[in-house]
């Protein structure tokens, strides 16, 4: 059984907001038992399992039933909202920790807005999840300078890593007729706001670990729709896989 | 896995406010703030912790397993150094 697909503002900032979660947490649970050392292998576990835990409650709420799991495993490519960048492939760690400095310090500068937001379960939600993000931006940050002004061969992949994600920074800042809609409800806080402070943010992150900030590149539009790059299919049939082929199954 | 190259740090927490830290293992890491970092992500992520401390293993100055008996043994006879002669109010924690 598919899910209802909706286009209610509201559960549409829910869907976006709980994808990115739920896609970014799924991408970082694949380096489980593959981190480079033992230690780092924790640490993207844990990063994973509060993306996932707010996957979570985000779904949950979006979902007319309160079954999250449903919205979660039954929805198809085209019915994921996430934006472009969180679904991107891992490549190796300087690539993920590239991914996990854009998205957390856009993230982190969202939820510090959302809880203001009209909604009581926003509100809420984001003065939960803002802690947690605020440590992912420490921990990104942390690894971004030690590996970009560490030695030839970790600066050049950490600016490779960052070059593979920047063509999806520009979608984190489209506000279309939904997005719009939510923001004038009071609901969601309007990205563009913040979008000076978060270039400031990564210049500064960039500056400290010898890097250059990558250039511009044509911007890649369209997670928010549903039209996702190929990778997004991959981890949605490793992720379904198993509640599909055995609906009945339970924990 | 190896993580060989990076230092080993070794990691206190402390559980609540006003009890001391306690030793509960190690963590590799490249410099210090990360050895924080991988001590809060190993060691407190089941509310274990409210203040982390780790500290190079290299620094740990150890007493010699050798001379063991003449360290610790003679105290074995003391007991009157032990304060078990006094009775302690159920009100008082952690002594």
């Amino acid at each position: 059984m598919m899910a209802t697909i909706t286009v209610d503002p509201r559960t549409d900032l829910l869907l976006r907001l709980g994808d990115d979660a739920l896609v970014l947490g799924q991408r970082l649970s694949e380096w489980c038992g593959h981190g480079p050392v033992l230690e780092v292998d924790i640490s993207l576990a844990n990063l994973a399992l509060d993306q996932i835990g707010q996957a979570t409650l985000l779904l949950g709420e979006a979902a007319e039933d309160g079954n999250g799991d449903r919205l979660a495993f039954h929805r198809d490519v085209l019915d994921f909202k996430n934006c472009l960048l969180v679904e991107q492939p891992n490549g190796d760690f300087a690539q993920t920790i590239a991914r996990h400095l854009l998205y957390t310090t856009w993230q982190h500068l969202l939820l510090q807005r959302l809880t203001q937001s009209s909604d009581k379960f926003l509100s809420e939600f984001a003065h939960k999840a803002v802690k947690e993000v605020a440590y992912h931006v420490e921990l990104a940050r942390d690894w971004t300078v030690r590996l970009g002004d560490g030695t030839d061969e970790s600066a050049r992949r950490m600016a490779e890593g960052l070059e593979w994600n920047w063509r999806f920074v520009p979608e984190l800042f489209e506000v279309d007729d939904v997005l719009q809609a939510a923001i004038d409800a009071g609901n969601a806080p309007d990205p563009r706001v913040f979008e000076d402070e978060y270039r400031a943010a990564i210049g500064a992150v960039l500056a400290e670990a010898h890097l250059e900030v990558p250039a511009d590149q044509r911007p890649i539009l369209g997670g928010r729709r549903g039209h996702h790059s190929e990778h997004l299919g991959h981890l949605l049939a490793v992720m379904q896989f198993l509640p599909r082929t055995y609906p009945q199954a339970a924990w | 896995m190896t993580g060989n190259d990076w230092p080993l740090w070794e990691v206190f927490v402390r559980s609540k406010g006003g009890l001391a830290h306690r030793h509960v293992g190690s963590v590799h890491a490249p410099d210090a703030e990360l050895a924080l970092a991988h001590a809060r992500d190993t060691y407190t992520r089941r509310q274990e912790g409210v203040s982390l401390w780790v500290v190079p293993s290299a620094e740990i100055v150890a007493s010699d397993p050798d001379q063991a008996g003449e360290l610790f043994e003679p105290a074995a006879s003391k007991i009157y150094r032990h304060p078990t002669f006094y009775d302690i109010p159920d009100e008082v924690k952690h002594i």
